[in-house]
């Protein structure tokens, strides 16, 4: 199977690219640390936007300029990492705010995997939507990635989403990807309004069934709705 | 699995079908929406053709934003107004209701949302925000979701979501004085871990929890997202439906209240449902809890010892050293002493009317530190007014503080309200991490809100067991 790494430049908001992402290929970043929270991925004042372009210049802004804008020592900073989109975090990455303007940020700089210890859940489902896989190992494994990823900028690392494996150098890991997200990655089907906009029937007979819900909170069944009954 | 709790039951009731991802497509009993991460969400709908799908089932507001001063349109800040004529119009065009400014009924989404009785248990409720776990507190399946959810809930009313595990968390005995709903979850979230919730849902229970009103079981709520878990609830009782039965929902319509009640009983947990995982905590033994760090986990009682960090786990040693020298504290020290330039009492969490009653109680008569700047920003424009009703806010503006309108305020900084250079804030907020209230030097103690009133009048971390309450008339 070859590369196929996703292009995610030059999408709208929301134009998710519907495809497959079996594998993601490419170099890779480390960004230590445990509990990074999404204030610190996207600080809460690049947020007063309509769209999501642009954001990706604000990705960790405040750990990469002091007050006069000079950079500090922070890996999105390094021109050694320069072109590389396999983030390699620690634990419980991504927490805190439910922001999806943080996995934005990440993409929109160049990242189209992140491989960490653990995630906040609310980061992870966002970074599906996305078609970012997120995809956990060991601690040991998640150290030994970094330090190979510090002193190897420039080598590949192979993410396979659907064998659950990390590949560097002469090393494969064994890592995890839930099951969710593997078969909606895998199968290409995380376009999730399309997936649950064609049961628009069945929704309203829930809605209905539903003692709080008053009927005229239910939309009428139309003509284009019928015949677009779902799976159920 | 756990089987028989207000989780399964909910759940089970608004699943649609089952997907091909192997997520559950969920229908969304109330979607609130706020400015800051719905317009893209707006945007992609139109790009799409798609048109809301049930707009009577949303409920909207604007909070993160707002100014707490001066409210004249437009904004001063011309983000903040971009973002408010962007909501208006997207709200207007498709029919949702709209709690803004000039209805007398805006505040931040997590206190509209219950006080006007769209909250209700049995409901499954979403918002763009990690806070929405708040609406647990009524017996509700309430979580965040990010943009590109709120996408899906605006043209299908509809989640796709992978079912979690359930864990209760059973607080027992009685809290003592002084301790309140917010020194109960900080307890949690320092003992289970800032991410010990993850793939879980955490059911509140026992006489501690039962005994809360709903603004404290709200607090707790609240922060389950600090611990990782994505939803809270607490089952809904008596107080529960003491609550309801005053909001605009029920108060002209006493049939309907009868006619749902039933079904919110239904949904309880069974006496007999399994859980994942149980931990009991015994509340008698908690005291007020302040942070020392910057993650929410990184608390302890007012008279505890800061931690050494190479007394902690391995993995949370690191995060301690760069949290200790980023708020100047030393391990061994206790937080009672450690001074403040700010104190917020707001937000979420904790700015609803009986925060800001039991907070005057320590204020009255006292006045605030000359070096502290303080303000109080009530959570939504009715407790404004039912405060200013009981004249709460003179007791605060007397004391020194300033009484600003409602909204997210310094709880993330959006706005004005920002902490400056590297003050140090004493918060009844919910997120003490770097940058949070709006400076990158700036440090943040969280605290219950009678907390943030005794710092506010001594101008340290007090224990406010210390201080004598008084009554407000």
């Amino acid at each position: 199977m070859s590369d196929a790494d996703i292009d995610h430049d030059g999408f709208a908001d929301g134009e998710a690219p519907a495809a497959r992402v079996t594998h993601v290929s490419g170099t890779g970043i480390p960004v230590r640390g445990n509990d990074i929270d999404t204030d610190q991925i996207i600080p809460a004042r690049f947020m007063k936007v309509v769209t999501f372009d642009g954001l990706g210049q604000f990705a960790f802004f405040d750990q990469r300029f002091d007050d006069e804008d000079n950079e500090k020592d922070h890996p999105f900073n390094e021109e050694k990492y320069k072109g590389a989109n396999v983030l390699v975090a620690n634990a419980n990455f991504g927490c805190g705010s439910s922001r999806e303007h943080a996995p934005q940020a990440l993409m929109r700089w160049g990242i189209d995997a992140v491989v960490g210890e653990s995630f906040a859940e609310i980061f992870a489902g966002n970074c599906l939507a996305l078609g970012i896989p997120t995809v956990t190992a060991d601690t040991e494994s998640i150290e030994a990635l970094q330090d190979f990823v510090e002193e190897n900028p420039d080598a590949e690392i192979d993410i396979d989403v659907e064998a659950e494996t990390v590949t560097y150098g002469d090393e494969t890991v064994d890592a995890d990807v839930s099951e969710a997200q593997r078969k909606a990655l895998v199968e290409g089907v995380w376009d999730t309004t399309a997936l649950m906009g064609a049961n628009g029937d069945a929704v309203k007979a829930t809605a209905r069934s539903l003692p709080y819900v008053p009927d005229d909170h239910v939309p009428a069944d139309d003509a284009a709705s019928e015949g677009a009954v779902g799976d159920d | 699995m756990g089987e028989g709790t207000l989780y399964d039951k909910v759940w089970d009731r608004h699943k649609v079908t089952a997907l091909p991802t192997g997520q559950d497509q969920l229908f969304v009993g109330l979607h609130l929406v706020h400015e800051v991460t719905s317009p893209q969400a707006f945007g992609m709908l139109k790009e799409r053709d798609r048109e809301v799908a049930f707009p009577k089932r949303t409920h909207a507001t604007v909070d993160h934003i707002v100014p707490t001063g001066n409210r004249d349109r437009p904004y001063a800040d011309e983000a903040a107004e971009n973002m408010m004529a962007e909501l208006e119009e997207n709200v207007r065009g498709s029919g949702i209701e709209f709690s803004d400014p000039d209805s007398g009924n805006q505040g931040i989404v997590h206190v509209i949302g219950p006080e006007q009785g769209l909250t209700q248990p049995g409901m499954t409720i979403v918002c763009g925000d990690s806070h929405t776990s708040t609406h647990g507190a009524f017996g509700a399946l309430a979580f965040g979701i990010g943009t590109s959810q709120i996408r899906d809930v605006l043209a299908t009313g509809c989640v796709a979501m992978e079912k979690q595990k359930v864990r209760k968390i059973e607080v027992t005995g009685e809290l003592g004085e002084g301790v309140t709903a917010k020194d109960v979850i900080l307890t949690i979230i320092r003992k289970l871990g800032t991410d010990g919730g993850v793939g879980y849902v955490y059911e509140y229970a026992g006489e501690a929890i039962e005994n809360l009103g709903m603004e404290g079981r709200m607090s707790i709520c609240n922060m389950s997202i600090e611990g990782g878990a994505r939803a809270g609830y607490v089952n809904p009782d008596e107080t529960t439906y003491e609550w309801l039965e005053g909001t605009d929902a029920f108060a002209d319509d006493p049939e309907k209240f009868e006619e749902l009640k039933p079904y919110w009983e239904s949904i309880a947990s069974d006496d007999d449902a399994e859980y994942d995982d149980v931990v009991t905590i015994d509340g008698s033994e908690i005291e007020p809890v302040v942070t020392w760090g910057t993650t929410p986990g990184q608390g302890i009682g007012i008279t505890e010892e800061i931690p050494h960090p190479d007394d902690l786990p391995a993995d949370k040693a690191d995060t301690a050293r760069r949290a200790q020298e980023h708020m100047r504290v030393e391990p061994g020290d206790t937080m009672e002493g450690y001074e403040i330039d700010v104190a917020f009492l707001g937000s979420c969490t904790n700015a609803r009317l009986k925060d800001l009653r039991e907070a005057a109680a320590f204020v009255k008569g006292r006045t605030v530190d000359e070096d502290v700047r303080a303000m109080v920003v009530p959570g939504s424009q009715r407790v404004q007014r039912a405060a200013e009703a009981e004249g709460l806010d003179e007791v605060f503006t007397d004391a020194g503080f300033d009484w600003r309108d409602p909204g997210c305020s310094m709880c993330l900084g959006m706005n004005d309200d920002q902490l400056e250079g590297d003050e140090a804030s004493a918060s009844s907020s919910n997120r003490n991490f770097v940058g949070r209230q709006g400076s990158k030097d700036g440090r943040t103690v969280l605290m219950s809100p009678i907390m943030v009133a005794a710092a506010a009048v001594t101008g340290e971390v007090t224990d406010v067991r210390e201080l004598k309450e008084v009554t407000v008339a």
